[in-house]
């Protein structure tokens, strides 16, 4: 067994190696590891994140639908006819219906809305128990109490209702400042265009925490909200071992059009569906961190492998194997993956952690709202990211450990140099292969609603320009082999980016996997801020906003009201919206109906238009879809499609319009259609333009004088710039894990770049004590070598600029309308191209510098004989 | 200052509101129960809605063939809560029904009973005015057009699948079905019986279904202020003798167990019927079961004495098993005994509400 074991290397001598190369080069495998831990834990975060998000909106869904087994809900707030409820009921294999009147309702002075349902609480008793409420204890001294049936009138009392947890405590302790909730506290609530005093008769102990709830009795919901003969939902209860398919289908049969069959499958579909693309997006730019980190191994393990080939040379000679060397480098690089990854998974959890408490579960994009959801933990995910750290660590390492092992002894054992023959052309095919199957993936369409050819595109892309790399370098420096330079350190400077050019192209894969990725993300996010500003000035073109808070379900301005608005002083003219959520399959989210006033011939005047509008045949209701609508439901410009109101109405695609509003999408009808069609003439918003020389305050304060009095308790007016800033804000908090990722990548990046610089400088300690003796100056030296990093750096920059560039255009005509249905407009911010230019070529020329200085430091004579 | 002002505001808004909406709450008027209603049929067979409360109370004995008695209840209720009568909405409660069933199998040793509760209304849950049909989803008890009866009910572990005959006619209780309750002139119900019922059917246990005959007893009462303040709670008792007499009997007790009221009746097989007053009615407690879910404590052995022109009559009712105890707080209802009662070939049922908590109608 000696040969066995002088063929491996033992494991003392294993770890003496390991720590010997870290004990030298500390900062370059602090950085490998580093990215590698950047990397896991923005993956597992966002991956926590989303699981933790979800599991709060699935439970939110679950708290307002009970436990029931399946469930026929209306595709809008309208409800449909009662008479499907005993038809449901009768269904062979359904065990119980439970009918339901749902309502977004409002409390006067409450911006966050609540879900008003009016149950019958028999029958919701043996389907949704949970949503039971339970009647606070009676004040002493009440005369009624026992049991039976007496207190039956107490339940059925058409004013008492039952508050969730969460909504009790909001209205206490709310702007309106009531004091604790007692049991007959009286509470106005607004829903459906009506404003109703309710008396509190208990809470439900039922509901989730966090959940906005109020319960009361169905026909009290339906004669008080103006709800008579309509429900928004039926809960069903099947049989038990009910052939669920043929229950399904046979309700299915007999639904009219504005109901659907809701599954618990087909709403965990929807709630997925919602936020699917802004998760995908944001765990793919952790991978393509995590790929980055990847990269900084290899340049990092490949110097870490150049700087010891006489090591390993003497190795080999002593009689190691083949093998052994490889083993040992994939090893090392393990070990820095592991540590990193390690890492990774603890900061993901932090990261999650805060940002559920700062940001909430969406991180601030606005997809789910309610409840703050509590941090799950995946040990699933942590093997599978913590496996994909350690991969692209041993991925990394696998090519310079190949080398390492491939040298011939006898050679290397001399020569620490380059083993690259610099008067060989660096080869290209591989590099032009990958970025032509990079940019045929580009042209691909989205795969299950997700762009993922666009993602591996920007994969193939980074992977063909940084194998392009060396090529480029040489490229890049040609022009300057030529030349004749006065200065001797710029010459020597260039001499030796020329005639090193594997170890130039290794310092440089870093660069530009950094700076490309970086660059590609910020003019996707610049463009699409552009992209919004300029939209948020096309559809606020008014001088006034107004519109009532709470949903905007809840209720809105009558006809009579609305004329009242328009003959104010100062008013020179009023356009009324309204928008209800309009379910046009039960997969999808709903998309808004809008009400605009807009003229059938005309809504380029009020909406952003895209490409020409479509002549409208006669006698067709035309409507004008959202990008976002319009993608999400397979529509163009002069289609027909059915929205399920009014027992199913055809319409004509009249136009597409950009909103950046509503990422579910928006329908949008004339004024007077949607009044026709939905029997609602009330409008919740309208925007006002005064007239010249108007004062704002003045018309405000008339505005609120002319509405009725409860609408005029919720009603908030708005300057155009103010929603723009609100706006604005909103995006960028939406954006904010974005701008944290482009930060870490630029760090991660220029913390690479001065390590690599750094490791290569001080690896030429011997040039330079020959550069010494034959008379160089310690100063020229120092002039080279920052010469040489800022080359090196500029280098970089250019080829990073350019792949990142090229990348920003699959992810703003790929990425962005494949995962969230919209377009936008390039814009360059040239500031950030700037400033990363100036800090990348600064960062590699000083990082030249301060190891230069490092490794000049030494005594000449000593730097040389080292050799030996 | 300012907040409060504007708090008054926002009161004083409501209130306009509540005023606004103008109509103002119309509260149920009940019927009130007159002495020398006639009682016709069919149609006192269905429903009285303008009553507060009404049932349709059916208990009676079984037997698989050569095996061993069973009791059984299958009871309909219906009631009228005090709702807003101007809610125009299809589901305002203004009829609830209910219903009670329940199968005391000796060898189970409690009762197996399940309920259905609803409002009246969509054709789910209906009690005809014209004969007797009460329907609760998947329960129903019906009078067909050869007057016998048909009731389903069940439920997970048990069903039942009933007829019952008449073989003798309505008993009209107190004076021609005016039945006193209290000693207010207004605590009365209209309230008439159909003893000596033969039962044809099929009773459901544990998944097997057997064919049972026996007797039953249909009681019909309804209401609209049945009991005195001072009442807690009833005992109740409806026997169907052997030789086709049948005994009715109850009294109605205040919280110290003392009777606030009794009455009854004796009809003898050829039609004689006895009406019996408080001083013709006594129920002495003999043996007393303690429930170990409620603790309550239940005379479930009584003998009741009644005074008959021929002399005083007592039966000793003995229980078909002690744990006959109904908890249907679940469903919003009482927690009572309802129990198989028999004195040698004397079936019937023995019903002791109250002894849980003061019992409310």
């Amino acid at each position: 067994m000696t040969s066995g074991s002088s063929a491996r290397i033992s494991l003392p001598a294993m770890a003496w190696l390991i720590l010997g190369e870290w004990r030298t080069q500390p900062v370059r495998v602090a950085t490998a590891a580093i990215a590698i831990a950047v990397g896991v834990a923005l993956g597992f975060g966002v991956h926590l994140i989303n699981a933790s998000a979800l599991t709060e909106f699935s439970r939110a869904i679950a708290t307002v639908n009970g436990d029931a087994d399946l469930q026929v809900a209306s595709v809008s707030p309208a409800g449909f006819d009662e008479a499907l409820y005993p038809r449901l009921a009768r269904v062979a294999g359904v065990a119980r219906a439970s009918p339901v009147v749902q309502l977004t309702a409002a409390l006067p002075g409450e911006a966050q809305g609540l879900t008003l349902i009016g149950l019958d609480i028999f029958r919701a008793a043996a389907v949704t128990p949970g949503l039971l409420g339970r009647p606070d204890p009676a004040p002493s001294g009440d005369p009624s109490g026992g049991s039976g049936f007496g207190d039956a009138g107490a339940v059925f009392d058409e004013t008492a209702v039952f508050l969730s947890p969460a909504l009790r405590e909001a209205v206490t302790e709310g702007p309106s400042r009531r004091p604790a909730l007692q049991r007959g506290a009286v509470l106005s609530l607004s829903a459906a265009d009506r404003t109703v005093p309710v008396t509190v008769a208990g809470t439900l102990p039922g509901v989730a925490e966090g959940r906005r709830i109020a319960v009361m009795d169905i026909a009290a919901a339906q004669w008080r909200f103006g709800q008579l003969g309509r429900l928004q939902r039926v809960d069903l209860k099947l049989v038990a071992g009910a052939d669920r398919e043929a229950v399904q289908a046979a309700i299915a049969r007999m639904l009219p059009p504005e109901a659907e069959l809701v599954t618990r499958e087909s709403q965990s579909r929807r709630s997925d569906s919602l936020s699917r693309a802004y998760r995908v997006n944001l765990n793919m730019l952790a991978l393509m961190a995590l790929l980055t980190g990847g990269f900084l191994v290899f340049s990092a393990q490949s110097l870490s492998v150049a700087r010891r080939r006489s090591q390993f040379a003497l190795l080999r000679v002593l009689g190691t194997r083949r093998r052994a060397l490889l083993i040992q480098v994939l090893i090392e690089g393990g070990v820095v993956g592991a540590v990193g990854a390690l890492l990774g998974l603890g900061l993901g959890v932090l990261l999650a952690d805060t940002a559920l408490r700062l940001l909430g579960g969406d991180l601030g994009g606005g997809y789910f709202s309610g409840g703050r959801p509590d941090l799950v933990f995946a040990p699933v995910a942590a093997l599978v990211f913590f496996g994909l750290g350690l991969l692209c660590a041993v991925g990394g390492s696998l090519l310079p450990a190949r080398e390492a092992s491939l040298a011939q002894p006898a050679v290397a054992l001399k020569n620490a140099g380059d083993a690259v023959d610099p008067s060989q052309r660096p080869a290209i095919g591989l590099a032009l292969c990958l970025l032509l199957a990079g940019a045929a993936c580009a042209f691909g369409p989205a795969i299950g609603g997700l762009p993922l050819l666009g993602y591996a595109s920007m994969a193939l892309l980074l992977a063909g320009g940084v194998a392009a790399m060396p090529w480029l370098a040489r490229a890049l420096l040609s022009p300057l082999q030529g030349a004749r330079f006065s200065a001797p350190s710029t010459e020597l400077a260039v001499r030796r980016l020329w005639g090193a050019p594997s170890q130039a192209a290794v310092a440089l894969c870093g660069i530009v996997a950094s700076t490309s990725l970086m660059i590609a993300m910020a003019v996707m996010v610049a463009s699409f801020r552009g992209s919004v500003d300029d939209w948020l000035g096309q559809v606020l073109p008014d001088d006034l906003y107004m519109r009532f808070s709470g949903p905007s379900e809840a209720g809105g301005l009558d006809p009579a009201g609305q004329a009242r608005l328009l003959t104010l002083p100062g008013v020179a003219g009023v356009h009324f919206t309204r928008s209800q959520p309009l379910r046009l399959s039960p997969e999808s989210p709903a998309v808004a109906l809008v009400a605009q006033g807009i003229r059938r011939e005309d809504p380029g005047a009020r909406l952003p238009m895209i490409g020409s509008p479509r002549p409208i045949p006669a006698g067709a209701t035309p409507v004008w879809l959202s990008e976002p609508a319009a993608w999400i439901h397979g529509k163009r410009a002069g289609d027909w499609m059915v929205l399920p109101i009014a027992g199913g109405q055809k319409v004509f695609v009249a136009g597409l319009w950009r909103d950046y509003a509503r990422q579910n999408g928006a329908v949008i009808l004339t004024s007077e259609d949607y009044s026709r069609l939905t029997g609602d003439n009330l409008r919740a918003e309208a925007s006002i333009a005064l007239k010249p020389g108007a004062d704002v305050a003045a018309v405000t304060a008339r505005l609120k004088a002319a509405l009725p009095a409860d609408l005029a308790v919720r009603a908030q007016f708005a300057r155009p710039g103010e929603i723009r800033a609100i706006a604005l804000g909103l995006f960028d908090r939406s954006f904010a894990i974005t701008y944290v990722l482009e930060l870490v990548a630029i760090l991660v990046g220029l913390a690479g770049v001065a390590a690599t610089v750094s490791a290569q400088t001080l690896a030429r300690t011997k040039e330079f004590g020959m550069l010494r003796h034959i008379g160089v100056r310690r100063g020229q030296i120092t002039a080279m070598l920052a010469q040489e990093g800022a080359l090196l750096g500029a280098v970089g920059v250019a080829a990073g600029l350019t792949l990142g560039l090229v990348m920003s255009q699959v992810l703003i005509h790929v990425v962005n309308p494949q995962s969230f249905h919209w377009t936008m407009e390039t814009r360059l911010p040239w500031a950030l191209f700037g400033i990363v230019t100036v800090a990348l070529i600064g960062a590699s020329a000083g990082a030249a510098l301060l190891a230069g200085r490092r490794a000049l430091s030494l005594d000449a004579v000593r730097a040389v004989r080292e050799d030996w | 200052m300012r907040a409060i002002l504007s708090r008054l505001g926002l009161c004083l808004m409501a209130l306009l509101i509540t005023a606004a909406g103008g109509d103002a709450r119309v509260a149920p008027v009940y019927a009130p129960v007159t002495a020398g209603t006639p009682i016709t049929f069919p149609r006192d067979h269905g429903a009285h809605p303008e009553f507060r409360t009404e049932w349709w109370y059916v208990t009676g004995w079984v037997e698989v063939q050569g095996g061993e008695p069973m009791g059984f209840q299958v009871t309909f209720f219906r009631t009228r809560p005090n709702v807003d009568q101007a809610n125009p909405s299809a589901f305002a409660a203004k009829q609830i029904l209910f219903a009670h069933a329940a199968l005391a199998d000796p060898a189970v040793g409690k009762l197996l009973h399940d309920q259905r509760v609803a409002r009246a209304g969509f054709g789910l849950a209906e009690a005809s005015e014209a004969d007797g049909a009460v329907v609760i989803d998947d329960w129903s008890l019906r009078r067909g057009g050869d007057d016998r009866w048909r009731s389903r009910a069940g439920g997970a572990d048990f069903n039942l699948d009933l007829t019952f005959a008449p073989t003798q006619p309505p008993l009209l209780q107190g004076q021609g079905g005016f039945s006193r309750k209290g000693p207010a002139a207004g605590q009365a119900s209209h309230y008439y019986s159909l003893p000596q019922m033969a039962v044809t059917g099929a009773v459901t246990r544990g998944g097997k279904t057997q064919k049972v005959t026996g007797r039953a007893w249909l009681d019909r009462e309804w209401s609209s202020t049945l009991l005195d303040p001072a009442a807690v709670g009833w005992d109740w008792a409806g026997i169907n003798l052997a030789d086709g007499s049948a005994l009715t009997a109850f009294q109605v007790r205040d919280a110290a167990g003392k009777p606030v009221w009794a009455g009854g009746s004796w009809r003898r097989p050829e039609g004689q019927l006895t009406a019996l007053g408080p001083a013709d009615v006594t129920f002495a407690p003999l043996r007393r079961w303690r429930s170990p879910r409620t603790k309550a404590l239940y005379p479930v052995e009584q003998a009741i004495t009644v005074r008959l022109p021929e002399g005083p009559r007592t039966l000793t009712l003995k229980p078909l098993f002690d744990d006959q105890e109904l908890d249907s707080r679940a469903g919003g209802g009482p927690v009572y005994w309802e129990g198989a009662v028999s004195d040698g070939s004397a079936r019937g049922y023995l019903e002791l509400t109250g002894y849980f908590e003061k019992l409310t109608l």
